[in-house]
């Protein structure tokens, strides 16, 4: 049984050109939209509530919490019909009973019919805090990451698998700001397990990329990458499916708490999965990898 | 890579058998009590309060450094230095001047190895105090180990007081603990509504009674102080006659002479002592009690009070009389707290995202595992049962640590599902391109093992990697994600290397000679 190989090397100048067109625009949209932080990292006042009397619209909820001079409400429904999210930036810890004079003004206006699911109420102070140990665990892993591989491979494929994990990083933050989802705190484990999901897609394909320059001493890098990419493409695919299956699911019906989480998780697997292919592979054509590379290796 | 040998055969059955026990344990109630263990559920799953307590230590600083002149002054004088001008500059530094002939006497005894007013040295190779010298000027303020001393001793009286305070209104199994040095962590499982306890927490609970007087040139000094109700203000003393210190119980109570709720208190006979003598020495006199800074109520002395007892009068309600009994119980706090951080979660929330979970959970198991069977058929229910004793091993770890499940760590709980087929199929991807050109199946599935042995590894380890940061790095429910995460790769490791290889080799060996194995 001869398999038929597909030639994907004969898209890395096109695909090549996609990604950093791609990664120009949400570099752009990153800059000038920026991101739309959570109460987490921006600092303020959520509130989940869910409704249990069906008259009371989103619009008299905004009109409520407009009243009370919180600065910036903003009300959004969450998953099911009566309930929502409450965000404002404003925030007093000096009154201990902040949230429950915010409870008492809605109950005048709205009535009781209805319950504060969940309060997170976040100081500046500890809020750029949490940005800036996410943005250090990112950093970090990234550095972690680059360090292995080198130990593991030789520079080349490590500068190669790097660029791809900041493909996919990069262009996941994009689509998130393009659409203003909310980044907090799962967010940022979701960008780690991006990280490490993409090392892992890339890293099986070097493996092989690795053991074919020891086995075709006469085959040049560029149908090299084709060949290993073939041989481990079913391997590719059906890890990508069980993971998008486990993470769909939990997208579909594991909550509205969960949902951000794995959007990028999702995005992160699909970007990945190109991205060892279409990127990692190009990068050591282009540093001209050939047999020579890792015979350095072998004599070590 | 297919040979077992009887004693790993038997140890791989017995350490997948302990871990599904104690994942049984999680649901069943065992009479043995090392397994009688459960996973801890996180607050965003059981419901309840996570509060972030700041300690702002100004309050303290400038206490600490006036305590400090005092004692400059006596230690020096002691020594025959006078110190002149000492003051208190910025609430952060003292300053004073010596004579001139004393300068360098003066800087000895601060600068001194084993100086006594300024101590540390020996420690931690730093003084309490950095001392700078202008000719006869010297200023005094606090070294970074000084402060550091500082923060911890006030962090862990402010814990001690914040237990206290917690453990009194009674919730659940509160969880407290420090962050840092000067921040404290309090999650209060099940707790629905914190207000009462964070308007408790909110209180320094500084108790002092203190004469009202009319002439303000005391030698003590005098302060201008606001009644709790806002309105009114009047002239005390610094003198302070009685502090919370010398409390050791107040009770609210109801005083059926004047029919309003009272808190009563006992005093300890230090505090009995100087009670008895300043009231006999004060009688007519007006005496204010002080709480925090505000005057709760003025009660004229109309007889000596000796008998180490006394109420506080004030408008209470019966809350207010019975936390305010709760607050003189517990003691005050070193310095006030601010609550940084809060994070509340209903517990019907909660249960929503328990099912939730579990229900992502199922429907995730069951369609991976159908594609494992429809793509590999025998091979597939292999990985399959390999993925069940996996969870088995998971969840088991999790409990034999007692480790606390967050939403986000059913999330890697699920993920892993999805991820941990990756070892089998990367497996079975190479033991197909191996049958190709070796027709023996038993050399062909070694050889696939073998050979997929470093790209298993690099995968997962890198994943690893990802999971130990976001342990470090993390907080919260997020470090319950890289828990699950990180443990669902080392049983991954485990389940297909002993688990997937031992029920691979017992099929493989018994079906050598069958057509296209795998």
């Amino acid at each position: 049984m001869i398999k038929k190989i597909i030639p994907f090397n004969n898209l890395y100048k096109t695909c090549n050109l996609a990604s950093i067109i791609l990664i120009i625009i949400s570099l752009l949209l990153l800059l000038i939209k920026g991101l739309n932080y959570g109460v987490d990292f921006k600092g303020g006042t959520l509130i989940e509530i869910r409704t249990n009397d069906k008259n009371i619209s989103i619009s008299d909820l905004r009109k409520s919490f407009n009243k009370m001079n919180l600065g910036d409400v903003t009300v959004k429904h969450f998953g099911s019909e009566n309930d929502f999210i409450v965000k404002f930036e404003k925030r007093n810890s000096n009154k201990s009973n902040f949230i429950e004079e915010i409870k008492n003004k809605l109950t005048n206006y709205i009535g009781d019919n209805y319950d504060f699911r969940r309060v997170e109420n976040i100081g500046p102070k500890v809020s750029s805090e949490l940005l800036k140990s996410g943005v250090i665990a990112i950093g970090l892993s990234l550095a972690a990451m680059l360090i292995y591989i080198w130990i593991r491979f030789e520079w080349q494929f490590s500068l190669g698998a790097i660029i791809a994990i900041f493909h996919d990083v990069i262009i996941t933050l994009g689509i998130f700001s393009l659409f203003s989802f909310e980044i907090n705190l799962s967010i940022v484990a979701a960008v780690l397990t991006i990280i490490g999901y993409s090392m892992n897609d890339t890293v099986v394909i070097f493996d092989r990329v690795r053991e074919n320059l020891k086995k075709y001493l006469d085959i040049e890098i560029f149908e090299l990458t084709n060949i290993s990419i073939n041989e481990t493409l079913s391997r590719t695919i059906i890890t990508s499916i069980t993971t998008l299956i486990a993470l769909l699911s939990i997208y579909f019906f594991g909550g509205q708490i969960l949902k951000g989480f794995s959007l990028a998780m999702i995005l992160g697997v699909i970007f990945g999965t190109y991205s060892s292919i279409y990127i990692a592979n190009p990068i050591l054509v282009l540093l001209n990898v050939s047999q020579k590379t890792i015979l350095k290796e072998d004599k070590n | 890579m297919l040979y077992f040998s009887k004693l790993k055969i038997y140890s791989v059955i017995i350490f997948t058998l302990l871990l599904s026990y104690s994942t049984a344990s999680n649901f069943f109630k065992f009479d043995d009590n090392f397994f009688n263990r459960n996973i801890n559920l996180g607050l965003d799953l059981q419901g309840g309060s996570y509060l972030l307590l700041e300690i702002d230590n100004k309050p303290v600083v400038t206490q600490q450094l006036q305590n400090k002149l005092i004692q400059l002054k006596k230690y020096f004088k002691e020594k025959k230095i006078i110190l002149k001008n000492i003051v208190l500059q910025d609430n952060e530094k003292i300053y004073f001047t010596v004579a001139r002939d004393q300068i360098d006497e003066t800087k000895s005894i601060l600068d001194n190895e084993d100086s006594e007013i300024n101590p540390y040295f020996q420690q931690f190779k730093s003084h309490q105090f950095n001392t700078e010298n202008f000719e006869n000027e010297f200023i005094l303020s606090f070294s970074k180990y000084g402060l550091i001393q500082l923060k911890n001793s006030s962090q862990d009286q402010a814990l001690e007081i914040v237990r206290r305070r917690v453990d009194e209104v009674g919730t659940n199994e509160p969880n407290i603990l420090k962050q840092g040095n000067n921040r404290i962590l309090v999650e209060l499982p099940g707790l629905n509504d914190p207000g009462r306890i964070k308007s408790l927490l909110g209180k320094t609970a500084n108790l002092t009674f203190r004469f009202i007087t009319q002439n303000e040139e005391e030698s003590f000094g005098t302060e201008k102080l606001l009644f709790e109700d806002g309105t009114e203000e009047a002239i005390v003393s610094k003198r302070i006659i009685l502090s919370g210190d010398n409390l050791i119980d107040a009770q609210p109570k109801m005083d059926n002479q004047i029919n309003e709720t009272v808190v009563h208190f006992n005093l300890d006979r230090v505090g009995a002592k100087k009670f008895a003598k300043a009231t006999t020495t004060g009688v007519g006199k007006r005496l204010a009690i002080i709480l925090d800074g505000k005057i709760i109520s003025d009660p004229r002395i109309s007889e000596p009070i000796i008998g180490g007892s006394g109420q506080i009068t004030g408008n209470f309600t019966f809350q207010s009389a019975t936390d305010l009994a709760l607050l003189l119980r517990s003691g005050a706090l070193p310095a006030p707290l601010n609550i940084v951080e809060e994070r509340t979660v209903g517990p019907d929330l909660g249960q929503d995202s328990i099912n939730a979970g579990i229900l992502s959970l199922i429907i995730g198991f069951v369609l991976v595992v159908v594609f494992m069977t429809y793509k590999y058929k025998v091979f597939g229910l292999i990985a399959n049962i390999t993925l069940i004793f996996n969870l088995f091993l998971l969840v088991g770890i999790l409990t034999l640590f007692e480790a606390t499940l967050t939403l986000p760590g059913i999330a890697g709980i699920i993920l892993t599902v999805g991820m941990a087929v990756d070892a089998n199929v990367l497996i079975f991807e190479r033991v197909k391109e191996e049958i190709q050109s070796e027709k023996n199946p038993i050399i062909a599935f070694d050889s696939g093992y073998t050979k997929s042995k470093t790209a298993i590894l690099d995968a997962n380890i890198t994943t690893l990697i990802a999971a130990i940061i976001l342990f470090v790095m993390g907080s919260g429910p997020v470090k319950g994600f890289s828990v699950t995460l990180g443990v669902g790769i080392i049983t991954t490791l485990f389940s297909v290397y002993f688990i997937a290889r031992l029920l691979t080799a017992l099929y493989v060996t018994k079906n050598k000679f069958k057509e296209n194995l795998i």
